[in-house]
């Protein structure tokens, strides 16, 4: 457990509300930074505004397989009601699409939630058991009523001393750093 | 929180926009298209005057009460984001007393003609007589005009009391009393929305009858009333009012609304027919077969296309929401439909009964009474929506929420 064996990770940095947060966010975007992160305990409206994050690509990977889904299923409904396996219900045809209305309904929103929490893992990077920020005794907090921006030593603009000078400057109560 | 918020100043109608001469405009439509409508039901085409005036009375009556279930909702949940929409529904609500009196030549002229249990008997009807007696039947209709009444008057005079209400307590108690009449008030909303769906649109073809009945009124009112209310919150902001106070974050979700409510309706319209198509039972399949011929048959085909399909990718998008051009559209699209809708509902049943020979095919054929009553109708409806608008601020501003709701924003 000696310091030496461990690489820095990044810096952690701690702040004591929304708004410090916020303008911290914006003064970090603007720096240039790529690789980092703000932690709430709650959702703070317009910070991925602030820390210029893309829209999110979730609704694509969402319609996509929605419609696939759909598609499908109106097609494999048809095929086994009318070719695999006809068979009369109730005295109708064997392609009766209202019938197919409640299934195709429901895989359409089936195919497209479940792509959209699959999604949300692979994207969010998930599940990831352990975090370099799990370390430090301030982060816990993040969950009660503390606010958190990390910044990583990854990234190219990264440097240790000014990074941690410009999260200061930015309003921080506090810096760590924290290591891999 | 005692933040000092940033009240909106624009909140008078400049008496030079449109919205202040509605209730001259809506007026003179209201003499020209019932006049049009009623005249003609004092001759030869009384049958066909009468349902089309049903058709307006509906066609508006279903956007004030979507206004009216609306406002009971957003009470209820103690919801901040609709305080700067809400007096356009306060508007829109208190033309519900009014609908007691338009409904006088449904039962007064138009009564026999609407409604063939008022004087045809046979054994499916007989059990039926309990409810569908004339007394009875407009006994409800008094009942449900009570109700509305009352609600839409409580609603919107307490709002508007908070207006020059200058103690805080007096207006939280206020608050208090919107949100306490709203749950007794939602629930006798649903029952007399439901009844009213029943007595006087199910009521044209009393052998019919379907469960989900109320709860499609239901859809039609919400659908139509956000349609409305985001089309009417852009009409304010090019006159030039609340232009900062209403945000793209309401629109958004008023799209959302619009949307939702699209989709809400088809799974209604949908489970309405699948449950007859697949128990196949005459009294019930009588509805769509009349809906599948003379013309008709086109019309059931559209509507889940035009009034499902389309309008659902089209305001699937966030973008399209969040664009004032996009939302316009989507919801003046849904308004169209809307009243397609509610003719498919009424107006294959004109002409079936009362024509002396028993029964007749169903035609669709549109005639200039449909035209004059649905100008008629948006003229009355515009023009106690003018008069209510301008009257009172177009925004309530010493509202507890409204700071909640000008600060809105959208996850």
């Amino acid at each position: 457990m000696s310091a030496a064996t461990k690489k820095l990770w990044g810096v952690l940095a701690q702040y004591e509300n929304p708004a410090q947060v916020y303008t911290a966010a914006e003064r970090v975007r603007e720096a240039g930074y790529q690789k980092w992160d703000a932690c709430t305990p709650f959702p703070v409206h317009g910070l991925d505004k602030a820390m210029g994050v893309p829209p999110s690509k979730l609704p694509w990977a969402v319609l996509v397989v929605g419609i696939t889904g759909s598609t499908f299923m109106l097609f494999f409904q048809s095929w086994a009601m009318g070719n695999a396996y006809p068979f009369i219900v109730g005295g109708k045809p064997l392609f009766s699409m209202p019938v197919f209305v409640p299934i195709w309904y429901e895989v359409t929103v089936l195919s497209s939630c479940v792509t959209a929490f699959l999604a949300n893992w692979v994207m969010n990077g998930l599940p990831q058991p352990n975090h370099p920020a799990f370390a430090s005794k301030a982060f816990e907090r993040v969950t009660d009523d503390k606010f958190f921006i990390m910044i990583e030593a990854e990234d190219p603009r990264f440097d240790l001393e000014k990074t941690k000078t410009l999260l200061k400057e930015a309003g921080a109560s506090l810096v760590e750093e924290l290591e891999d | 929180m005692a933040h000092a918020i940033e009240k909106p100043t624009d909140i008078t109608i400049p008496s030079t926009s449109l919205f202040a001469k509605l209730p001259m405009i809506g007026g003179v439509m209201a003499v020209v298209g019932l006049g049009a409508t009623l005249g003609s039901a004092f001759g030869e085409n009384k049958a066909r005057a009468m349902y089309a005036y049903l058709f307006g009375f509906e066609v508006a009556l279903t956007v004030a009460l979507g206004s009216l279930a609306w406002l009971l909702i957003n009470h209820l949940v103690k919801a901040g984001w609709h305080v700067v929409l809400r007096r356009i529904a306060e508007a829109t609500v208190m033309a519900l007393p009014v609908f007691a009196l338009l409904f006088v030549p449904i039962a007064a002229i138009g009564f026999h003609e609407l409604y063939p249990w008022s004087h045809e008997m046979d054994e499916i009807l007989a059990r039926k007589t309990w409810f569908l007696t004339p007394g009875f039947f407009f006994v409800r209709a008094a009942l449900y005009f009570t109700i509305w009444s009352a609600l839409a008057w409580v609603l919107h005079s307490n709002s508007t009391k908070m207006d020059d209400e200058s103690d805080p307590s007096k207006r939280a108690s206020m608050t208090g009393r919107l949100i306490t009449v709203s749950a007794p008030g939602l629930a006798l909303f649903a029952l007399s929305s439901s009844f009213a769906a029943i007595d006087w649109v199910m009521g044209l073809q009393p052998h019919w009858y379907s469960t989900i009945f109320g709860v499609y009124f239901f859809a039609v009112s919400m659908l139509s009333f956000n349609a409305f209310l985001a089309l009417v919150s852009m009409g304010l902001q090019k006159a030039g009012v609340l232009k900062t106070a209403i945000t793209t974050e309401h629109f958004h979700d008023l799209g959302k609304d619009v949307y939702g409510y699209g989709v809400f309706w088809a799974y209604i319209a949908f489970s309405q027919f699948i449950l007859i198509w697949y128990a196949n039972i005459p009294e019930e399949t009588e509805f769509y077969i009349m809906r599948t011929q003379g013309g008709w048959q086109y019309v059931s085909y559209a509507l889940p296309v035009l009034h499902f399909f389309v309008p659902f990718f089209f305001l699937l998008s966030r973008h399209v929401k969040r664009s004032r051009l996009g939302l316009a559209i989507g919801c003046a699209w849904m308004l169209v439909m809307h009243v397609v809708d509610l003719y498919w509902l009424i107006m294959p049943n004109a002409g079936l009964h009362g024509g002396g020979e028993g029964h007749h095919e169903p035609h669709l054929a549109v005639s200039y009474l449909d035209v004059t009553a649905l100008i008629g109708f948006v003229g009355v409806f515009l023009a106690l929506f003018g008069f209510w608008l301008n009257r009172h601020k177009v925004v309530a501003i010493n509202d507890p929420r409204l700071g909640e709701s000008l600060a809105h924003e959208n996850y």
